[in-house]
Formats: structure tokens, C-alpha cells, sequence
């Protein structure tokens, strides 16, 4: 069931609305109306990458000094990417009796404990890693027996055919818990020989003096939540490799300063991005939206309401996706590194399905670093060692074709006719054409960017929960298991602390509240009682970055927190 | 100068994971839910450590009792200092009626076999909040017991134990060997951080069956039913206190 959200409300204003933000250009609004305020701006970001350390008096004397170790690949994340990297790898070892030390990072406690997806997993990549998975227990247990698309109006529900060779037919593929498959890989990574150490969050790139990529290292532990070392203080740990492969999924914090520091995005499109609750698109333009709260009013939906009735909720979670595909996928090499996974971007979007192209980046981003590490005449001009030849293989792969055949899909949407127009669209150019049609659409430009001021646009009035179909935010949190070391600096950390009140309350009402699906951004009134300031409940955090895409200042920086803390998923 | 602290570890569902009933009522949902190391266990592998780094101790052994999982506990407790490990295997039905006298027996068997002097372990578990495996041992062992202990200090061959009671704070001297267990103020935990993971790696874990201990492993306790608890019904609001004491009668609490 696909709900476009511009159909539920005033369908020809949010049209024409489209349309307007359609036209103007991807620029951040100046609009500063700084308010003067006497009262100082609250300190509310402790965090080292924003507050220095090295200059820091309560930091004197502290040891630095970090243990540092070796392996041939260290891979960030262990999701669906980074465990099908890691397994490929292990298999080519073990096939050509090479000795390859791998290590997996990850910042859950344990692997699948931050996997979140609907998910409706097509096995083609799966075939090719482990194909006698069905021996070996893969939870692939539930095939897809039927498919229903339609429209909802506010009442009404207006079925569509899918016929047979549209993106959204699923024969052939199975609903699966993602996090109990990501368990599974995880277990065959394991006995493939893969160190796989979850609970650590990697939380720095390393460089060499060439300005390589030498690996990483993991967060720091023992720091108050005013940034100062506690009695427990100790440093990470430096992993260093030939080459370090980023599998951290979508919008990841490492990724992003790999962008700027290589210039990765040069001459693709930014990425965007949708929530996952499932699915409302980032790319909304009314500041008083919550996506939260649209999820909970689509359940109220007649032709909803039907398959929830007599239910009880059991878990809640919300993760950001990436709706970019074929035209925001950067570079995806760099001297001593790899993007693998949907840090990159491979969703097909119509499709809604990024796993086993997540999976298949993983492979062949393994495939290439395996020849070139037993290569042995190789020779780098850098300490780190570049793979340009993932990228390649890549691009002459399965992944590339199917998002290049889908890839006018979801732009076609931004157009006056809204929704009715990118159907006739996709009928057209992609089932009839398969996509082979020789121009490339746009896209609106960065999420950030689309949010209009607050008082552009009217509030939303959202209807109570029930409690027994629809919940309020914070029961659902707890559900999350979400839980962080509340003594240590907040993990969201702002580059401006009086952005959020001088700026995204002045000129946009604060949407952080609203589009944070943990409730981790609460504006309070100051105890002094004129004004407001920003209160970061970072223990809330289910790591689901949408902060990070969405400010419409792009103060926000998601950092990793201390390693272990974050969502307890079972099988999301 | 003591040779050996055994220290008991627990695994058990992590503090932030709501638990859910399971539908057959015969338990909480365990499999795939995230487990970690029982909170008050942790300090007691703090005060075993931090009794080695002293030199008051010679070795620090982590003990735990169930399936290959709890593995992974005793790592966390190799990674945080102790020396080596040992898992006492228990599985399927045993492990769903392991208690407190299972757990005790098992632990003065092996507190004998090992040569300790001292036993550490956690006041209570955070799932069953028995708080009775400890004072079991010391009673099996005939040892003294320092409980609640907030604070703990070796004078020779005596401790000196500081325990956390209703009224206050107690002092009381015992002999060695004893049984401690530890309470929330007796330290703060150290992290397990990567590189002690690494190294713990390779710390032995030896496996011994409760039978080679000589335990019988049978429970004298049957669980009949686990339910949530009761939903919490509505407050009623009332505006004076006549309505009060009016409400409180036909409630027929007064």
C-alpha cells in the first residue's frame, strides 16, 4: 500500500505547492531574523567534534595515547552491506588459501539490534553470496503470495493493477525479519572467520600523511555529559587497514565527512530521503508536519484499520531511508576506503527494496579489494590502498541497470500533476520502455531545503491516539528499547547552540520536534521565563538520522554515541 | 595475602528492554532480545580487579552458570580484568528452573574445587531479584557473609565489610574465607574496551558440567503462570474533600 501523503490533504494546493518547490533552486533561506536577546544561548553541545579538546583546561594531563591494531579490511557496520563484504571476503581467503584478517565495528550491542525494514527481501543477492542458504537456516521462511497496490483518498481506497514487470510486483521474494536475517549473517560471518565485535561504534576516520585512508578508530569512553573525563575515561582503539570499507547505512556520520573530505559528491545529486514508518517522504515542504503523527492517522485509514484491529503493538522503530537512487550516488572509491551499502544509496525506490542491492555493493566492493590485496605486483601511489575497480564492476553490474531502469520514477512525481502524472509516467517510460528513455530527471534538491517558514504554511491538527490502534510518541519509544549512558555529551550535536531557537523556532516553528520520531527535541520555555530554549533528550535516540537530513539549517551533526547505546531491536 | 576471588556473572535481559509476557504465559520473551551482564555483577568484577591491581589478590576467576551464550558474559568479565573463566553448563529445561540453590551449590563446589578464599557476587539479579544466591553459598560453604556491601576492605586475613542497611550503614568485621556481595555504591564499572576484548580472546573459558560438581540440578520450585501486571486504572479527580471522604466510603474503604 503506498499512501502518497499530498492525496490525503487539499490535493490541488499541495500540487501547485510542488510545483513551486519544484522551482526554486536548492538554497538554504537566509532569512536570519536573529532576536536580540539579553539572555546568554544555554550551552547545550559538550561534544569533542564541536568543543576541542587540546585547548580544554580539564583535559590537561589526561593520556591520549591510543592502542592501535592491524588488520587487512576493517568494515564499519554490520548490517546486510557490511556482512555480505565481509562474508564474500572470507569465502575468496578460504578459496584461494590466503590468510585476510577482517574486522566487522558495530555500534549496536548486538548485530540486528539497529536493523530496522519493512522488509520485503528479493534473494537474487542472496542466491549469489550463500546460495545453499535454505540448508544453512536462513529466516527467509514467509514467500510473498499476494500484492495489493492503491490509492488512499481520505475515505476511500483506489486499487491500481500491478501488472506483471512493474517495480512493485513481488513474486518470487519473502517478507523477512530484517534483523533476525542480519543475525544470521552474522552468525556465517562468524564461522567464516570474520572478527565481528558489535558494541563498538567507530566514530573516527584515520589518515596517513598521504591523505589516505588508514583506518579508523573507536569511541571514546568515560565523558561526562559536560565533556569533561570521568574516573573511568578511556580512549578507543585505532583499527588501521589497507583498506576500510564504510557500510554504515543511510545518511551514515562518517560518510558525510568522507563526502567533503574526497569531494565524493561532485556531479551527483544530493541524496534524498524518506522515514521510514513506513514511508512518508523527507521532502515535504509544511514545517508543522510530523511524520509520526501521519503514520499513526494513516492507521486510522478504513481500508487500514481492518488488518490492525485486535492487535497489540509490540515494537516501534523508525529509520531513515534513502530515496536518491541512480542520480545521488556519489563516487564510491577513495584511497584507502569504500562506500558500500545504502551509505551510498542503492534503494530502488518503486521497488522499495535496497537489501539486496546493499548486498550486492557489499560483494562486489570484496570481490575487487580481495584481487587487488593478492595482487602481487601491486603498487600504490598511497599508503591506503584505492579500489577504483569496485566502482567499475559496479557500474557494469545488475544494481546499476535496475536503478538506472528505475531511475526517472520518482522524480517524475514532482510535477504538476502531482501523483496522477508520475503514474502515467511510470506506465509509460518504465513498463512499456523499461526505463531505456535517454533523459535523466531531477530531483527537488536537498530535504533540508524544502521546508517553506512556518507561517507560509497552516498547522496540522492532529486526531488524539486511541491507544489501541494508534499510540502516543513516547509508549512507542519505549518499545524501541532505546537506551544511551545518560552521563556523556550529547550525541547530537549542534555546530550553532542558538541556531535552534534564533533560526528553527523563529522562522520554521521548530520542526525538530516534530520530525523526530524519539522525541528527542523538546522546545521548553527558559527558567528565566522570556523565551525558549532547546532541550536535547538525547537518551530517546533511535539513530534514525532524520534530524541530521531535515534541519533546515543543517546545525544538527548526528555523532556515534558510546558504542552499545541505541535501539534494542528484536527482529525489526 | 589472599590467592583466588571467584566472582559469579549472570546474563540477563538488559535493564532498557521492555519485556513482554509470552503469549503462553509460561515466561518473558527471551530469544533475540538483547541481554547483558547483570548490572550489580558488573561491580563485583570491578571490586575483584581492582583488588588485583591492589596486589591483594593473586587471580580473579569469572564464573557462570547456562548455555553457550553466557559466554559472552564471562568475556565482558575477561575483558574488565579477570583472568580466566569457567561455564557451567546448563541448558533447555534445567536452565528455565535454574534459582538461587541450583546457582549456590554450584558455586561452593567450585569455590572448594578452585581454592578460593573470597566469593563476590552481585546483591540480586536484575530478572528474578532474588537477592538469595549469595547469602545460600555462604551458608553451603559455612563461610561468613558481608552483603549489600558498600564498601570493602582486606586487613590480613579478615575483611572489613561496610554494608548498606535500612537504618544506615553498618561496619562489621569477618574472617576469610568469605562471600561479599556487592551493592550499588561499592564502585563504578570500568568499560570493556576493545582491546581488552581483543585479549580477553584468548583468556581460557574451561566448561564443566554441574554433575561433574556433584550438583543435582533439581528444582523444588514449579513456575505456574507469569502475567504482566494489571493495567493501571484511571485516577478520579474530585474538587473537595468532602467528595474525597465521600468516594473513599462507597469505595468501602473507610
Amino acid at each position: 500500500l503506498l499512501m502518497p501523503l499530498r492525496v490525503v490533504q487539499k490535493p490541488a494546493h499541495r500540487c501547485i505547492r510542488a510545483l513551486k518547490a519544484v522551482q526554486t533552486e536548492h538554497v538554504v533561506p537566509q532569512v536570519y531574523t536573529r532576536r536580540s536577546s539579553s539572555a546568554p544561548v544555554p550551552r547545550i553541545t559538550s561534544h569533542y567534534t564541536i568543543c576541542p579538546r587540546d585547548k580544554d583546561p580539564r583535559w590537561e594531563g589526561v593520556e591520549m595515547e591510543r592502542f592501535a591494531d592491524e588488520a587487512d579490511v576493517v568494515i564499519v557496520g554490520g548490517g546486510p552491506a557490511g556482512l555480505s563484504a565481509a562474508i564474500r571476503l572470507k569465502q575468496l581467503a578460504n578459496q584461494h588459501e590466503k590468510e585476510l584478517r577482517v574486522c566487522v565495528v558495530e555500534k549496536a550491542s548486538q548485530i540486528g539490534a539497529h536493523t530496522l525494514s519493512g522488509a520485503c527481501l528479493e534473494p537474487s543477492a542472496l542466491n549469489e553470496l550463500i546460495p545453499d542458504w535454505k540448508d544453512r537456516g536462513a529466516p527467509l521462511n514467509t514467500k510473498v503470495t499476494e500484492d495489493r497496490f492503491a490509492i488512499l483518498t481520505e475515505k476511500y481506497r483506489i486499487p491500481v493493477p500491478i501488472l506483471p514487470g512493474l517495480p512493485m510486483n513481488n513474486h518470487g521474494n519473502y517478507i523477512v525479519r530484517l534483523g533476525h536475517f542480519v543475525r544470521w549473517l552474522g552468525e556465517q560471518a562468524e564461522e567464516l572467520g570474520v572478527e565481528l565485535y558489535p558494541g563498538y561504534a567507530a566514530s573516527e576516520v584515520l589518515f596517513h600523511e598521504d591523505g589516505s585512508v588508514k583506518g579508523i578508530a573507536t569511541n571514546d569512553v568515560g565523558i561526562a555529559k559536560d565533556g569533561s573525563p570521568k574516573d573511568i575515561f578511556e580512549r578507543g582503539m585505532e583499527l588501521h587497514a589497507k583498506v576500510t570499507v564504510f557500510g554504515e547505512g543511510c545518511h551514515g556520520h562518517l560518510a558525510k565527512q568522507l563526502y567533503k573530505h574526497f569531494n565524493l559528491r561532485e556531479g551527483c545529486e544530493p541524496q534524498t530521503y524518506a522515514i521510514g514508518l513506513k514511508e512518508v517522504g523527507l521532502d515535504y515542504t509544511n514545517p508543522y508536519l510530523s511524520p509520526f503523527r501521519e503514520f499513526q492517522r494513516w492507521k486510522h485509514h478504513p481500508s487500514v484499520v481492518p488488518t490492525l484491529e485486535g492487535g497489540s503493538r509490540i515494537a516501534y522503530g523508525a529509520r531513515a531511508l534513502n530515496e536518491g537512487g541512480f542520480q545521488s550516488v556519489p563516487k564510491l572509491t577513495f584511497p584507502g576506503g569504500a562506500l558500500i551499502g545504502c551509505s551510498p544509496g542503492f534503494m530502488n525506490v518503486p521497488k522499495i527494496k535496497g537489501t539486496h542491492t546493499a548486498m550486492k555493493s557489499g560483494m562486489l566492493a570484496a570481490e575487487a579489494i580481495f584481487s587487488k590485496l593478492t595482487d602481487e605486483n601491486l603498487q600504490s601511489d598511497t599508503a591506503g590502498i584505492h579500489v577504483p575497480s569496485y566502482e567499475e564492476s559496479l557500474k557494469n553490474s545488475w544494481v546499476w541497470k535496475e536503478l538506472r531502469s528505475v531511475r526517472n520514477i520518482r522524480p517524475s512525481f514532482h510535477n504538476y500533476f502531482g501523483l496522477y502524472g508520475g503514474m502515467v509516467y511510470t506506465g509509460i517510460f518504465y513498463w512499456i520502455l523499461r526505463g531505456k528513455e535517454p533523459w535523466t530527471l531531477k530531483h527537488a534538491g536537498l530535504d533540508a531545503a524544502q521546508l517553506k517558514p512556518a507561517k507560509e504554511c497552516t498547522p496540522i491538527e492532529y486526531p488524539k491516539p486511541d491507544g489501541k490502534i494508534s499510540f502516543d510518541l513516547l509508549s512507542s519509544v519505549a518499545l524501541s528499547g532505546t537506551n544511551h549512558e545518560h552521563d556523556q555529551p550529547p550525541h547530537l550535536t549542534l555546530k550553532d547552540d542558538s541556531v535552534p531557537v534564533a533560526q528553527n523556532l523563529a522562522v520554521y516553528d521548530g520542526p525538530e520536534q516534530r520530525f523526530c520520531p524519539a522525541g528527542v527535541y523538546e522546545f521548553v520555555p527558559l527558567e528565566s521565563g522570556e523565551g525558549m530554549r532547546l532541550q536535547i533528550n538525547a537518551q530517546n535516540c533511535v539513530h534514525c538520522k532524520t534530524c541530521d537530513i531535515k534541519d533546515p539549517s543543517q546545525n544538527i551533526n548526528w555523532v556515534v554515541p558510546e558504542g552499545s547505546g541505541g535501539p534494542a531491536y528484536n527482529g525489526m | 595475602m589472599a590467592a583466588r576471588v571467584l566472582v559469579g556473572v549472570k546474563r540477563v535481559i538488559d535493564y532498557a528492554v521492555k519485556i513482554r509476557v509470552k503469549p503462553d504465559n509460561t515466561g518473558v520473551v527471551t530469544d533475540g532480545v538483547k541481554h547483558s551482564m547483570n548490572p550489580f555483577c558488573e561491580i563485583a568484577v570491578e571490586e575483584a580487579v581492582r583488588l588485583k591491581e591492589k596486589k591483594l589478590v593473586k587471580e580473579v576467576v569469572a564464573v557462570s552458570c547456562g548455555p553457550q551464550q553466557v559466554q559472552e558474559t564471562i568475556r565482558t568479565a575477561l575483558a574488565m580484568g579477570a583472568d580466566r573463566g569457567i561455564h557451567v553448563e546448563v541448558s533447555g529445561k534445567d536452565y528455565d528452573t535454574l534459582g538461587p540453590l541450583q546457582v549456590s551449590k554450584i558455586l561452593a563446589a567450585l569455590a572448594k574445587k578452585e581454592e578460593a578464599s573470597l566469593v563476590i557476587l552481585g546483591k540480586q539479579a536484575i530478572d528474578d531479584d532474588c537477592n538469595q544466591t549469595g547469602q545460600m553459598t555462604a551458608a553451603l560453604l559455612d563461610w561468613p557473609q558481608g552483603t549489600f556491601a558498600s564498601e570493602v576492605t582486606i586487613d590480613g586475613d579478615k575483611i572489613k565489610v561496610i554494608r548498606e542497611i535500612d537504618g544506615g550503614l553498618e561496619t562489621i568485621k569477618i574472617n576469610m574465607p568469605a562471600v561479599v556481595t556487592a551493592d550499588l555504591r561499592l564502585n563504578t564499572p570500568r568499560y570493556a574496551t576493545l582491546p581488552n576484548i581483543m585479549k580477553a580472546k584468548k583468556k581460557k573459558i574451561a566448561s564443566v558440567k554441574p554433575g561433574e560438581l556433584g550438583v543435582d540440578l533439581t528444582s523444588r520450585l514449579e513456575v505456574l503462570r507469569v502475567e504482566e501486571p494489571a493495567q493501571r486504572q484511571a485516577g478520579v479527580k474530585v474538587e473537595t474533600v468532602e467528595d474525597l471522604v465521600g468516594k473513599l466510603k462507597e469505595a468501602g474503604r473507610i
